[in-house]
This record gives structure tokens, sequence and C-alpha cells, in this order.
């Protein structure tokens, strides 16, 4: 966050992913894990990494211990104080002894997928390809001249 | 074993991180990674708490949450090119054509 350089930035994220995909197989999620592995690490960064290159030349140095830069680390302050609070003082966190259970495989989470919560996930597929088009389209602008330039040059 | 409120406290931690770089940061590049880094913070609770109590539907939460999220990166960012090809600036403070 306070790097200088966006490459920097994009670099320190995908650390950052790696460590959390670490962390979820750490857990027993396995299945989080290497969707965060292939997700986040595979496609989300290289596509930050190609957002960071397409748009290059625009450096702008900032500095961070500006008037705004110490509103804002206030309030994330505040955030963190907030969460810390509820973390310590709700009983959730502090449980009895919840009996050791193996960790789910694999294959009870594809099963629930396939019955409980199919529903959404065709919608979400759904919704997924519907983002994929719209990003296309986006960001393969046509090669036509935009309307006002028709109507200047129509004027001369 | 680690207790869950490490894992909490930890992402907490990623939470304020992304608030702190989401109103700092002038770059919309950065804005846009500071909240990939809140959406994760969040992942980490749902797999913390699904593995405290054994549930598979934290899982499946968190698979969905990526999937919105992967979604919303593939727009974000073509706007993103968008905008730098319009107005070959990044900076939000710059991008104020629909301010009243």
């Amino acid at each position: 966050m306070t790097l200088r350089r966006l490459v920097h930035c994009a670099l320190a994220l995908t650390v950052a992913f790696a460590g959390l995909a670490a962390l979820y197989l750490n857990l027993g999620a396995e299945f989080a894990g290497l969707a965060q592995l292939l997700v986040y690490v595979g496609a989300i960064a290289i596509l930050i990494v190609f957002a960071i290159l397409l748009t290059r030349g625009d450096d702008t140095a900032e500095s961070v211990f500006s008037p705004s830069g110490l509103a804002g680390a206030i309030l994330a302050a505040a955030v963190f104080a907030v969460l810390a609070w509820a973390v310590e003082t709700s009983g959730i966190v502090h449980p009895a002894a919840i009996p050791a259970a193996p960790p789910e495989p694999m294959r009870s989470i594809g099963l629930i997928l396939m019955h409980r919560y199919i529903l959404p996930l065709e919608v979400i597929a759904l919704m997924l390809t519907a983002a994929m088009i719209g990003a296309v389209i986006l960001a393969l602008r046509e090669k036509r001249p935009q309307p006002e330039q028709i109507q200047r040059s129509s004027a001369q | 074993m680690v207790p869950i409120s490490w894992y909490l406290i930890l992402s907490a931690v990623l939470f304020s991180i992304g608030v702190a770089a989401f109103f700092i940061k002038r770059n919309i590049i950065t804005v846009f990674m500071s909240i990939e880094l809140m959406l994760n913070a969040v992942n980490l609770t749902f797999v913390g708490f699904a593995q405290q109590w054994h549930e598979v539907s934290g899982q499946i939460f968190v698979f969905f949450v990526m999937v919105v999220a992967a979604a919303e990166a593939a727009v974000g960012l073509a706007i993103i090119i968008a905008v730098f090809r319009a107005r070959s600036t990044l900076n939000v403070d710059q991008i104020d054509l629909m301010k009243l």
C-alpha cells in the first residue's frame, strides 16, 4: 500500500494472495485454497499486471502522508479497532469444546454443490459468462470515429 | 491448533489495510486492488468459521465470492482500460465527468 510504484503494489498483492491460499490449505480447506491459487494468483494477478502495462505512463508519484492520507489512516485504524473489539468480546470465537470431526473431503463439497446449491451455481455461471462478454465488449473498443467527430466532419 | 480468533484478527488487519489503501491512494488500479484485498479478508473469515464448525457451506460461499470477484475484476479492469483510453489518466480526482 505504501509502495510508490504500481507494479510493486501488484506484486505485493500477489504475495498476499499466495499467503492466503497457504493459510486456507493449512486450515484444511483444500477446495478454497486451490480455488484461491487458481483464481487469484493465476488469473486476477495476471489481469492486474496486464492492466498496469496497458495503462503505462501514468505513474504519478503521490505521497502517503497528506491530510487526506492521515484521515484515511485514522479511518482504517477505527475500522480495525471496531473489528478487533468485536472479535475479542464475542462468545463465538471462544467456544466450548466442539467435537473434532475430520475435515470435509472434496467429494462432499462437489456433491453438495451439485445438489443443494445447483441453482446458485447455474446463476453464477450465467453471470460470469455475461461479465466476460461485457468485459470483452468494453475493452475492445471499435475503431469507428466518435459521433461528435462525424458531426464535426460533416459540418466542415 | 491455532485459535480462530487469530485468523479473525488477521482478517481484520487485511481489511483495514484495504480500507486505508482505498482512502489514501489516488490511482484507480490501487483502489481496485484494495477492494480485492478486502474481499480476500472476508473470505479468510468464512474459511476460518467453516473449519471451526466443520461446515461445507463456508467453502461453498467462498467459492461464490471468488466467482463474483473474478467477474468484477474482468469488468472493472476493462472499464479502467476504457477510461484510460478516453481520459489518459488514472487519477480518481481527475475522472470526475459525472460530478455535478
